[in-house]
């Protein structure tokens, strides 16, 4: 079974491009040239130069010994958290970025929840001179201060998505509509292997840098390039499809994704898409929803926001269903503990985003199994909920 | 032939179809507003089935869709209410929404529905044209339903030939590549556009729609097709008090006659 898009930019009965007229266009465009574009060796050049020396790469691969010796495993934790602008939405940007003065774009839009992304699609933005409109939900502007600070100093000019919930969902259709009205001179970086075809295939390629990278520091640190297990959390699902896009054909590679239980996957209040969600149509793909049984999209929930999405990556949604990976659910409150345990063994603070996948690791026994967990972001932006949560 | 072809093989020019959001202003205004519609001279009727997160529309129709989800509107409910559409209403009438509540209901139920209820035609934008062909179209031919296709000033000529080899009522000419409820400029070159079209010589009939909200941009529009849609104007009246008693008023002016008494 292949796990990889096909031809028509399915993954299995997930994705394509479920667009308006309207975008007809320019996902055509995309499509037509994307992968000649990434292709291309001057391409590849940029993008790998922009990599190291400005996203700080390699990521490292490191051994948390005192992690490690709590689950009798050796645990391995890749490093994105360590990336300029502190995740690795960055990989993503920088690629897009390339990508869009190639298509010859004078103009980006984005959608951002936290504003990780936002802030990485507004530093690459910088970067090359390009104007950068950032449509964050006026419910996510308010509690993500920093971050629209972040975003502005850089230059980009950040709308309020003031539609709906005011939240992801809502900050996603408003890029869209914008992508609809400018449709000639505008790219639209989405964040997450989510969208038409080929969004996710391209955002997950750009993330793939993440299992390539593995898959050499494993060889020099264990001898093989190949663990037993590889856990990341899942929101869209872009650090968790670049930590297991080359490990995707290795059969004896355990892939296993956390997703947000919130307050518990049967409580309302949840954002655990393959527990929760069904067959539909979001933002252009076709995959797993959460939704009404008319079809309406629920609002999902979740502690993190960079996981507080109602659909998944239309990949995933295909290797949950075909068994190639595991999808748990992890709560507000194992996140929010697990977290707080890598901060006191490791003396690293976790996006609570990555700690929904550390937290599965107390859910599970090990024998002394390699495990590397992606450590897909790093906790300064997410202080203030610790500080809430433990009274600190 | 089901009455949106006997529409156009009778009416030569300057139609008029307005679209309205199913179950808002109230749950139950949708019926009351297709007659009143009819009444007042609008030559057919589109139906908007709401959805939470319709991407190409603009404010208006963004919020009438939440207001009807929040009143109880569902697909279900539609075609409940609908069950009384022929008794009421002779004019061809539409549904226009997006897939995923299409899916969800079913497509095969969902044109069984139509068809039951007296429905002539879908438009369901996001629906990807290869699966409508490969998948849909038997189904939507089954139940003498039209698929009405949009195209915009960026759509190429060979997909245009495409959607016009594959839609059998009229096909739906985007003003402009835009949001709905944004005001078409009659003074672009959009004439450009839809005269290139005009003279392409496609098998079906062509409807403007997108940015048409008075008489002077629906002469424009019906200069080169047989007529306009408005959508996002006719809604806005909606949220006025009294909205009923408007209706006959709003549709003369759109074709710039006077009222009728």
């Amino acid at each position: 079974m292949s796990y990889h898009v096909n031809e028509r930019g399915y993954y299995g009965n997930f994705g394509g491009a479920y667009v308006p007229e309207m975008l007809y266009p320019n996902v055509e465009e995309l499509q037509a040239q994307y992968l000649e574009i990434m292709h291309d060796p001057a391409f590849v050049a940029e993008f790998n130069s922009l990599l190291k020396d400005y996203v700080g790469r390699p990521s490292p691969l490191y051994l948390a010994e005192r992690l490690s010796e709590k689950y009798n495993a050796n645990i391995y934790l890749k490093r994105e958290d360590l990336n300029h602008t502190g995740a690795h939405k960055i990989n993503n940007t920088i690629g897009q970025i390339l990508l869009a003065q190639r298509l010859g774009k004078k103009r980006i839009i984005a959608e951002t929840g936290a504003g990780q992304h936002g802030v990485a699609t507004a530093t690459v933005c910088a970067l090359k001179g390009i104007e950068c409109v950032v449509y964050m939900g006026a419910v996510d502007i308010e509690r993500q201060a920093p971050n629209v600070a972040r975003m502005k100093m850089m230059g980009a000019t950040v709308i309020p998505a003031t539609s709906g919930s005011q939240t992801l969902k809502d900050a996603t259709n408003e890029a869209l509509r914008d992508w609809i009205n400018n449709p000639v001179d505008t790219h639209y970086i989405i964040g997450s292997v989510v969208g038409p075809h080929p969004y996710p295939d391209m955002v997950a390629r750009f993330q793939a840098i993440i299992s390539e990278e593995t898959r050499w520091q494993l060889k020099e640190k264990i001898g093989k390039e190949t663990p037993d297990y590889v856990l990341a959390c899942v929101g869209g699902g872009s650090n968790a499809a670049g930590m297991f896009y080359h490990f995707l054909d290795e059969p004896n590679v355990t892939l296993i994704a956390a997703e947000a239980a919130g307050k518990g996957v049967d409580t309302g209040e949840s954002a655990a898409t393959t527990a929760l969600g069904k067959d539909g149509v979001l933002h252009g793909s076709r995959s797993l929803v959460m939704q009404t049984e008319d079809g309406q999209v629920v609002e999902p929930y979740s502690i993190s926001a960079g996981l507080d999405y109602p659909g998944i990556g239309p990949q995933h949604a295909h290797l949950h269903v075909s068994g190639r990976g595991v999808y748990v659910s992890i709560t507000d409150d194992e996140a929010m503990q697990a977290g707080f345990q890598l901060a006191r063994l490791e003396g690293i603070i976790p996006a609570i985003e990555s700690s929904h996948a550390l937290a599965q690791l107390d859910k599970m026994k090990f024998n002394g199994e390699s495990v590397v967990v992606c450590l897909s972001g790093r906790g300064d932006k997410d202080l203030s909920t610790y500080m809430k949560y433990f009274n600190l | 032939m089901n009455r949106i072809n006997e529409l156009f093989k009778e009416k030569q020019g300057n139609l008029l179809s307005i679209y309205f959001t199913a179950g808002y202003p109230n749950l139950n205004s949708t019926l009351d507003i297709a007659e009143a519609l009819e009444k007042a001279g609008a030559d057919f009727l589109e139906i908007g089935v709401p959805y939470s997160d319709p991407l190409a529309d603009g404010p208006v129709i963004q919020n009438s869709s939440l207001k009807a989800i929040e009143n109880g509107m569902t697909v279900k409910v539609l075609f409940e209410q609908l069950k009384d559409l022929r008794k009421r209403v002779s004019i061809p009438v539409l549904l226009m929404g997006y897939v995923n509540p299409v899916l969800q209901y079913g497509v095969s139920n969902f044109c069984k529905s139509c068809e039951e209820v007296g429905v002539d035609g879908v438009i369901v934008p996001d629906l990807p044209m290869y699966e409508y062909e490969e998948l849909y179209k038997e189904c939507f031919d089954q139940h003498k339903l039209s698929n009405i296709f949009l195209i915009t000033p960026t759509t190429s000529e060979a997909r245009i030939r495409k959607i016009d080899e594959l839609s059998n009522g009229f096909i739906y000419l985007l003003s402009s590549s835009s949001t709905t409820g944004k005001n078409l400029d009659v003074n672009t070159n959009v004439e450009g556009y839809f005269a290139r079209i005009a003279s392409m010589g496609l098998k079906n009939p062509t409807m403007v729609g997108f940015g048409i909200s008075d008489n002077k941009s629906f002469s424009k529009a019906s200069q080169y097709a047989k007529g306009a849609i408005v959508g996002s104007a006719f809604v806005k009246l909606l949220a006025e008090e009294n909205y009923m008693e408007k209706i006959g008023e709003f549709v003369a002016s759109l074709k710039g006659k006077e009222v009728a008494v």
